[in-house]
């Protein structure tokens, strides 16, 4: 295969509900080679593996029809191959899925999708928890157990030549890692390189996050446009040096305050940021502004991939069950306290762990910080955890009768009942998962 | 003279289970230093007592003139079986941020 100069990778969603249209520009006007699409959070797997569960032919992510519909027609006139975890518990189901949409669109398509990070049946029960330190069955009812998986899972995909490769469970910067090693022939054992690949993939993955979005405060970090806020893409060269930009017009800025954040969002140990492809070392990484929403990434190494891959085990958790109330004038938070205390006292027996939060007050923050302060509107919030969804609605019931039963003023109730998945982690050894690729494809006659 | 750390710095939070990542941001990289200096564990354990339980590492990155606080147990119990608001604890960048610090020169 011919080396590429350069690839250009674009970033258009950075979670499973991000917005839609920052891809379609980036599709549209961003001279790409790959658009990647980020949406698969560490829950959402679980949630899909539910929906697989009652219908097989679902368990990929929700928004998958409407944003392959936006992205297709473009990604075929500009020759942009889309990379995307949105195959969630069902790569394949969402493969077929996205065939059916071309179909329909009367565009010509090939769609690998990567398999094999579903291990659950390898799953005994009395593996430990990295959390807790407990057996995984001690949890609760198992329902999903997702390996990451790495570049060398989505390697044979993009090798088949497939316009869309769509994954399940995959690291994050491994989306990026792989068209890297693609196009420019890295090998997976080099650990410099592959980190280089890694600091380049785990800025981009977050997409609006780096492009000002999460970032903007308007007082000491003010950022234009963020209605229109564009999406990141990425210069890589054959060195693993990157050029961080968005398309001129978009809203949001790429500036050093802005990457600088991004870099270390989530990072435990900046000297060893653990992937299934590398162990990456931040605190080599540097960045430099290279002109208006330009940042050059440079440095960065590693060393070799661990032996072990992380899998993240979905377990039923029970359900929860939140009501909501406003008090608002005079002494809101004195008669938003009673109302709490009064919940409280009718409650604590049925639900042990039933929490009080006083929204606008210290719900979210510690009491020390919110000091003497004294809002002018308070919503009250009271949450609980019960085995069934019938007891757990008990605590949005209890706090609607705060209408009648008082205090005085209360307004806006709101009620809440969730089923929980509760996610931990544990380490499996690499060469228990095996992955592989299905490729469908299909060709639009013309008459 | 006393000023927030929100003056002369920014933040972000991140979560991993139930650890808490903090960065700390100087707007001007001259300030690194000085957050080196007066921005400790022991002040951040102190600040977030109510809320970090766990021990807390600082990696100091002069590369980017930055700081990253991991702080453990610090989330409830972890995103997704905690009952708290904001079970990523995304708002405590700015809890952070709240911090007073005593500036050099008065």
């Amino acid at each position: 295969m011919k080396q590429k100069y350069k690839v250009r990778i674009g970033c258009g969603a950075g979670f499973s509900g991000d917005r839609l249209e920052p891809a379609v520009i980036l599709a549209e006007k961003g001279d790409l080679d790959y658009l990647v699409l980020e949406c698969l959070a560490e829950r959402t797997i679980a949630l899909a593996q539910k929906r697989k569960a009652t219908d097989p032919t679902q368990g990929y992510d929700p928004l998958l029809e409407r944003r392959i519909e936006s992205l297709l027609p473009l990604l075929k006139k500009n020759k942009i191959r889309l990379i995307t975890n949105m195959g969630a518990a069902n790569p394949v189901a969402a493969a077929d899925k996205i065939i059916g949409i071309a179909k329909k669109m009367g565009i010509s398509i090939k769609v690998a999708a990567v398999t094999g990070d579903d291990v659950l049946v390898h799953i005994r029960g009395d593996e430990i928890a990295m959390e807790t330190g407990n057996p995984i069955s001690w949890s609760g009812q198992l329902v999903s157990a997702n390996a990451y998986l790495g570049a060398d899972a989505i390697l044979p995909a993009l090798q088949t030549g497939a316009d869309i490769i769509i994954t399940g469970r995959v690291a994050d910067p491994s989306l990026f890692v792989a068209p890297l090693v693609h196009a420019f022939g890295w090998s997976l054992d080099d650990a410099d390189m592959i980190a280089k690949g890694t600091v380049i993939g785990h800025l981009m993955e977050c997409a609006g996050q780096i492009t000002g979005g999460y970032f903007a405060d308007p007082i000491t970090k003010p950022v234009e446009n963020m209605s229109t806020l564009g999406h990141p893409f990425a210069d890589v060269y054959p060195d693993g040096r990157a050029m961080i930009g968005k398309i001129d017009g978009t809203g949001g800025t790429i500036t050093l305050a802005t990457a600088k954040e991004q870099l270390l969002y989530e990072v435990t140990n900046p000297y060893q940021y653990m992937t299934p492809d590398v162990s990456a070392d931040f605190t080599t990484v540097y960045l430099e502004q290279n002109g208006k929403d330009r940042i050059a990434v440079t440095g960065g190494g590693g060393s070799k991939k661990p032996s072990t891959l992380k899998v993240s085990i979905g377990y039923k958790a029970g359900f929860t069950g939140e009501g909501e109330i406003t008090y608002a004038g005079a002494n809101a938070l004195e008669r938003a306290r009673l109302a709490g205390e009064t919940i409280q006292q009718r409650l604590n027996t049925q639900f042990p762990g039933l929490r009080v939060d006083y929204i606008g007050h210290t719900s979210v923050h510690p009491h020390s910080l919110a000091n003497n302060y004294k809002p002018y509107e308070v919503r009250l919030r009271v949450t609980g955890k019960a085995a069934t969804a019938d007891e757990a609605a008990i605590i949005g019931q209890e706090v609607e009768a705060l209408y009648t039963n008082g205090p005085a003023g209360g307004g806006g109730v709101r009620k809440y009942l969730n089923e929980i998945i509760g996610i931990v982690s544990i380490l499996i050894d690499r060469n228990k998962t095996t992955s592989s690729v299905i490729v469908k494809s299909y060709e639009h006659q013309t008459l | 003279m006393s000023t927030k750390l929100y003056n002369i710095a920014h933040s972000r939070a991140g979560d991993k289970g139930n650890t808490l990542i903090l960065s700390l941001i100087p707007y001007d990289e001259k300030n690194y230093e000085l957050l080196c200096k007066l921005v400790t564990v022991d002040k951040v354990k102190e600040h977030f007592k109510e809320i970090i339980h766990g021990p807390i590492v600082r990696y100091e990155l002069p590369n980017i003139s930055a700081l990253q606080f991991v702080c453990q147990q610090a989330l409830a119990g972890g995103v997704t079986t905690s009952l708290v608001m904001d079970t990523h604890g995304k708002t405590l960048s700015y809890a952070l941020l709240e911090m007073c610090i005593e500036l050099p020169g008065g």
